[in-house]
């Protein structure tokens, strides 16, 4: 075998504006962003009146802005734990089976392009929407924060909050690839809609629950004894770390709650000589964060692999 | 030089299905030629093995001298290629889509603009040319999918059924534009369904049949093969004895009674040695017209023929 010619990237470039132009022109743009501008006034609402009440209690108050909730608003982070996955699959759903729909596959793969082009462009577009999505709703917050509570972002909060955001990134990644995936395995859009969004589901609702019940098959406690315990407690992390929203939600934790020092359980001898309640330095959050942030991404390129393996031995005819 | 198309022993299975078979094709620069048969019979997936956009399971494939599936690019950038379906994007303009096209093909600048105006005039779609494309009737975007092929000015040009769907008037303008790519020293590769479109504008034919290509040549050969005779003379005469006189005529192959007449299958151009026998045998003549055979009628005997061995 021979190596195949020219670059698996030419008309990467051309794909990608044209896809990035769509969405941003599409109507379903003008939903999200609609549905997007709202949260975004009701989660700053909502911690304004809280922050309020708080004030001069809290180092980073302005962190505040994203965690605070009040009944019945729940705050930003959690609802954007809860759009964010809907909104990559609103992108990405229709991805490569609208192609096909369309009958503009067989036409745009007969030009000189590899299909590597065409899948990696569309990807990078619904990335790029995403990230330029998150960038305004976080602007709006800061700037509707600033305005409304004269409080003045420390370059840390800045800095954690913009790694909130890359995390929400690499979060809708997952899902992106996700519903990508499902637009290269289904002809129908809606087929894919659903499959994508069933996808989500399981791991938002029922995940937890499995974990629950599978780790004391896995490692159950005979005995009683507290390392009997302790592994089944980690068993059970474990394997809602499988999970790409249990990753999102530890490291929006441990961003976002500066005192937040581990993630899991921690064992009392580990706590000798440390002084609660206070916050970590952003290095070593990042640190602890650092595992869940590759593991989001490895997730969202395991779906696109999986999504790119499919799409190569597609067959294009109708 | 290099003929456009060649392939060896071209084969395509699906698990158990064979969808092409041992297909041995040769097309040559500047020739304009038709793949004919019934749905299924392989043409759709011979094309797509030309373009590289299918595997063969065996065989070689030759496209301008090179291999699709190794050097998919460079057969792509020369080659255009019209979907039997062929769609844009609906919220795009036909110009939009044609520039999406050329940006594809790593084609810029003022000169690009100027192509895809020209194109457009070609094509007949300037008024329509900063519509969506969803307003665009099937024949609009039939033109607009031949001005998205000739865009990357190619040498070889591939057409999958496109009259499908067309009105008789639409699909008659749209092969007037076929044939003028043969003048322009095109090489064009269509299939269709519809003969006698085909006759008028192809120099040479390929039957295909369960996958595999069982006639080829052009439409006077391939009559000969299969009606055996190339001429058919339509006799307007009345008289006794003139089926037998006419029979009697040497390079005569088969003499059918026909209301008010006969029906002669005939070797070669026998109009004045039947008008003789006529005479001769004392019958009034009315009228004496050559008919040649269409391919409708090639591909309707030879299908009966091969169903009637078949069954």
């Amino acid at each position: 075998m021979t190596r195949r010619e020219g670059s698996a990237f030419s008309g990467l470039g051309v794909v990608f504006l044209k896809e990035f132009a769509d969405q941003l022109s599409g109507t379903r743009m003008r939903l999200l962003e609609a549905l997007i501008v709202l949260t975004a006034m009701a989660t700053i609402y909502a911690a304004i009146q809280t922050i309020k009440n708080v004030v001069g209690e809290d180092v980073f108050l302005f962190l505040r802005l994203f965690t605070t909730a009040k009944e019945p608003l729940p705050s930003f982070v959690a609802f954007a734990g809860f759009l964010v996955p809907l909104l990559a699959i609103a992108l990405g759903f229709d991805a490569v089976n609208g192609e096909f729909q369309r009958r503009t596959l067989g036409r745009v793969l007969s030009q000189p392009i590899y299909r590597d082009a065409l899948l990696f462009g569309k990807y990078l577009a619904g990335l790029a929407t995403l990230a330029l999505v998150l960038l305004a709703v976080w602007l709006l917050i800061t700037g509707l924060g600033i305005l409304f509570t004269g409080l003045a972002a420390s370059g840390e909060e800045v800095a954690r909050s913009l790694l909130y955001l890359a995390a929400t990134l690499a979060y809708g990644g997952v899902w992106l690839a996700v519903a990508l995936f499902f637009s290269v395995v289904f002809k129908s859009p809606t087929t894919s809609a659903l499959a994508a969004i069933g996808v989500w589901l399981f791991f938002t609702v029922f995940w937890g629950m499995i974990a629950g019940l599978l780790a004391p098959v896995i490692s159950p406690v005979h005995y009683g004894f507290p390392e009997e315990v302790l592994r089944q407690a980690q068993t059970e992390l474990a394997l809602a770390r499988l999970a790409p929203n249990t990753l999102y939600a530890e490291a929006t934790l441990a961003l976002l709650q500066p005192e937040v020092r581990a993630l899991g359980p921690v064992l009392p001898a580990q706590l000798e000589g440390m002084v609660l309640g206070t916050p970590l330095p952003l290095s070593q959050s990042v640190l602890l964060v650092w595992p869940q942030f590759a593991g989001l991404i490895a997730a969202g390129v395991l779906f696109f692999t999986l999504a790119y393996v499919v799409f190569q031995r597609m067959e294009i005819r109708a | 030089m290099m003929a456009a198309i060649e392939t060896q022993g071209l084969t395509k299975r699906y698990g158990r299905l064979v969808a092409v078979e041992d297909l041995d094709l040769v097309v040559e620069r500047g020739e304009v030629f038709g793949i004919l048969g019934p749905n299924g019979s392989g043409k759709t997936t011979t094309i797509l093995m030309l373009l590289g956009l299918t595997e063969p399971t065996a065989g070689t494939v030759r496209v301008l001298g090179r291999d699709p599936v190794r050097e998919p690019l460079k057969v792509k950038r020369r080659v255009g290629y019209l979907p039997d379906t062929v769609g844009f994007y609906d919220e795009l303009s036909g110009r939009e889509n044609l520039r999406y096209t050329a940006q594809l093909n790593g084609m810029r600048g003022p000169a690009v603009e100027a192509r895809i105006e020209e194109l457009l005039g070609q094509m007949g779609l300037l008024d329509a040319a900063d519509r969506p494309v969803r307003t665009y009737s099937r024949g609009m975007k039939q033109r607009l999918g031949l001005a998205d092929v000739l865009l990357k000015e190619p040498e070889l040009v591939i057409l999958d059924e496109p009259t499908l769907g067309l009105d008789p008037q639409a699909a008659h303008e749209f092969l007037g534009l076929i044939r003028s790519l043969k003048e322009r020293g095109l090489t064009v590769l269509l299939s269709s369904h519809l003969l006698h479109q085909v006759q008028a504008i192809t120099d040479r034919v390929g039957l295909f049949r369960k996958g595999r290509m069982e006639l080829v040549g052009s439409v006077p050969e391939l009559a000969k093969k299969v009606l055996g005779g190339a001429y058919r003379i339509r006799v307007r005469a009345e008289g006794e004895g003139l089926e037998s006189a006419l029979a009697a005529i040497p390079g005569v192959l088969r003499v059918r009674r026909e209301n008010g007449g006969f029906l002669l299958e005939t070797e070669r151009d026998l109009r004045p040695d039947v008008a003789r026998a006529v005479v001769r045998e004392g019958g009034r003549l009315f009228g004496l017209e050559l008919e040649e055979p269409s391919l409708d009628e090639i591909y309707r005997a030879y299908f009966e023929e091969v169903n009637r061995d078949a069954a």
